[in-house]
């Protein structure tokens, strides 16, 4: 009998574990083949403009083809026609300055809205939060008037503080998503052994929320370089970014997809290569505290 | 010795101290092959006038239009040298937002530059921009295709022979269009067209008492022919063709005709860039009712606005910039067909351009007939052939030419856009204060 169970039990069982270990495969299958759909759905854009790069006008504005002779002609016209170091060293000072102006602000901010919060905090964040919503066109010219006053147009220091602000409220949302993921007794335990709350940040909080931290600067790196609107309409030729230098290649008369192309591979180049360096802080950063 | 050995530190101390005192002026531009030529030529500039270095900042058209209306509103004073339209010129100078240009050297020759050109930049008779160059509308058709046919292109074309001609000519199986026409919505690509053929139907824009007229029979009749035109025999996707998408068609032979702006007939006529050039043929802009405003015209010029600190320096780079003396630098080094086109009389009186130019007799004609002032069969209130010279226009022109576009793809009914169109063009002029 039980012979006949076991003999009459296991093809069963067999059968039923080799269906579910199908079924998995085929899901997974099926996440991968989704996954690299995505991917490739985001990518091709950015390889499209990487490959017309490289064609000439006349080929960039025919029908598509992958089929052509490379050429390096977009690139050297583009080189000769404005001084790409220039641009990118302004584009650099203006993200990574923005950011850890941004930054200073935002954790005092976050420790205190997370750890120290009233009746008015969510408030406070959701209001931040409502700046972003307006849109910068809104406040072009107040701010282009200030700006004027201040001696601040076409200057690093006057864009720096413009993309600081901008990402403010981003800075400091993200950062209070992290800071109150952290146990509070952690603090505490600091505070009971004596740690001043300058301490308490610098030796407990930061260490701890050291991966959100850093993924939060990274996107805000990344929102300040590919920035344009307040690029184009604050400089003219001194602290003019790559944003300027890309839109400059434009032409309502004449053809100017190859060169366009060629100017925004490079402008994009840098940050991409960061990017692809830190994506593993930055995706550490985003996912801490989701599986808590 | 001591004293030779002083003598190069004190002669570039000298020229440092030179350098040094050397103004800068920073001049907005837009990327037109025209400009680019240009910002090449910075360092003969600086090289004939050591006193004054340029900066240059180049932007997209509608970019820079924003940029520059945002820093002259507010007296922002980031630019001594603007790169404007005639559209602009005479709305900007009549709010004082430009310097007058009314003290040129004699060495200048101002009576050279085209009356038209110079009209379009003037407010109450006084100069507020150089013209860099200068275009109107004419046609462009393939020879070879033409003699194929059996067709003989006439000395004045009128529309109905055009659109009987595209009949003929239409082969999409070879991939060639009977005509290509601008498509893409905006004040200065699709609505620089189809003013222009309103205005040939008899119609206007507005009437003397600023009454939008975009539902008249005129208006009616011309956008129905040119809907109707283009998607018999125009190119697939011709409501996202604009000047540049058009230039690109007709060169790779994808079009037997084509009327657009005469600013690309060197484009055209240069083998390098095109693959038509040794069959192309020019002809006046087509004619319907009335040859009154069938061709357009248009100036890009450099103006120097009254936030400048630097007025005399950017006065100083405007006059070289647009004189005959930079005409022959042009030519000199880059060929004639590169020079800017439709300016002076000068450069169309010269055996060199005209030899390297066989378009340029049709050029000049188009420019010294087109009329900013006298642009419609019936008397106007505004100064423009393809635009109105009012500031409204850009919003009203765009809103209008979207509508347009809509009609072409068939997603509305000619009817029902030009509807919608004076209604939004009413409403505007009401709010404007032109209206009651």
């Amino acid at each position: 009998m039980t012979t006949t169970l076991t003999t009459k039990d296991t093809p069963v069982t067999a059968e039923r574990g080799n269906a579910a270990a199908r079924a998995r495969r085929l899901r997974g299958l099926g996440m991968a083949l989704l996954g690299w759909t995505v991917a490739l759905l985001i990518f091709f854009p950015i390889f499209w403009m990487i490959v017309t790069g490289f064609k000439t006008e006349a080929e960039a504005i025919a029908e598509p083809s992958l089929i052509f002779t490379p050429t390096l002609e977009s690139y050297a016209e583009v080189q000769e026609r404005a001084d790409y170091v220039k641009f990118a060293w302004n584009s650099v000072v203006v993200a990574f300055g923005s950011t850890l102006l941004a930054l200073l602000i935002a954790i005092p901010s976050a420790y205190s809205m997370a750890f120290l919060p009233t009746r008015r905090t969510k408030g406070t964040l959701l209001w931040m939060l409502s700046t972003k919503m307006l849109p910068p066109v809104g406040v072009l010219v107040p701010i282009y008037l200030l700006f004027r006053d201040l001696g601040l147009l076409d200057t690093l220091t006057g864009l720096t503080i413009v993309y600081m602000l901008m990402n403010l409220p981003i800075v400091v949302w993200m950062l209070y998503t992290f800071f109150k993921d952290l146990p509070r007794d952690i603090l505490e335990a600091g505070r009971m052994d004596g740690a001043s709350t300058l301490q308490e940040i610098g030796y407990l909080l930061l260490p701890l929320t050291l991966p959100g931290i850093a993924s939060t600067g990274l996107l805000s790196v990344i929102l300040s370089w590919n920035e344009s609107f307040w690029s184009l309409n604050l400089t003219t030729s001194q602290a003019a970014p790559l944003t300027a230098y890309i839109a400059s290649f434009s032409s309502p008369e004449g053809l100017f997809w190859a060169k366009l192309s060629a100017a925004s591979t490079m402008a994009i180049a840098p940050i991409l290569v960061f990017g692809w360096l830190t994506q593993k802080q930055m995706v550490r950063g985003l996912t801490f505290g989701a599986v808590k | 010795m001591q004293r030779h050995r002083l003598l190069p530190l004190v002669a570039a101390t000298a020229l440092g101290a030179t350098a040094a005192q050397a103004e800068t002026i920073t001049v907005a531009t837009v990327n037109n092959n025209d400009m680019v030529i240009m910002q090449g030529l910075t360092e003969a500039f600086e090289k004939a006038h050591p006193d004054i270095t340029l900066d240059w900042v180049v932007l997209e058209e509608n970019v820079l239009r924003q940029r520059m209306t945002t820093d002259i509103a507010t007296e922002g004073g980031q630019f001594d040298v603007m790169t404007i339209g005639s559209y602009e010129a005479p709305i900007w100078a009549e709010r004082g937002w430009l310097e007058p240009l009314d003290d040129l050297p004699a060495s200048y020759q101002v009576e050279d530059l085209l009356k038209p050109v110079r009209d379009g930049l003037s407010h109450d008779g006084t100069l507020h921009a150089l013209p860099f160059y200068a275009e109107s509308s004419m046609m462009y058709y393939r020879r070879d295709l033409f003699e194929q046919a059996g067709i003989e292109m006439s000395e004045q074309p009128t529309w109905s022979e055009v659109r009987e001609w595209a009949g003929k000519l239409h082969d999409p199986d070879n991939e060639v269009a009977g005509i290509c026409l601008r498509g893409k919505p905006g004040w200065g690509e699709n609505m620089a067209f189809v003013s222009t053929l309103v205005n040939t139907y008899g119609g206007r824009w507005f009437d003397m008492d600023w009454n939008p007229e975009i539902d008249s029979d005129a208006w009616q009749e011309a956008i129905s022919f040119y809907v109707d035109l283009l998607n018999d025999y125009g190119p697939s996707g011709a409501s996202s063709n604009g000047f540049n998408e058009n230039l690109a068609l007709f060169s790779r032979g994808n079009c037997a005709m084509w009327v657009d702006a005469t600013s690309a007939a060197g484009k055209l006529f240069n083998a390098d860039e095109s693959q038509v050039a040794d069959q192309l043929g020019f002809a006046p802009a087509p004619v319907a009712e009335t040859p009154k405003g069938s061709h357009w015209l248009w100036s890009w010029a450099l103006a120097i606005p009254s936030s400048s600190e630097s007025p005399e320096a950017a006065k100083t780079f405007i006059q070289w910039a647009t004189s005959q003396e930079y005409v022959e630098l042009v030519g000199e080094r880059e060929g004639w067909t590169s020079v800017p086109p439709g300016t002076r009389e000068s450069t169309y009186a010269d055996e060199r351009y005209q030899q390297a130019a066989p378009f340029a007799d049709f050029v000049v004609e188009a420019i010294r007939d087109a009329d900013p002032l006298d642009s419609t069969l019936d008397p106007n209130p505004y100064v423009g052939v393809q635009f109105v010279g009012i500031p409204e226009f850009q919003s009203i022109g765009t809103q209008v030419g979207q509508m347009i576009a809509s009609a072409l793809t068939g997603e509305t009914s000619v009817e029902q856009a030009l509807q919608a169109a004076q209604r939004a063009t009413e409403r505007t002029m009401q709010r404007s204060g032109y209206l009651d």
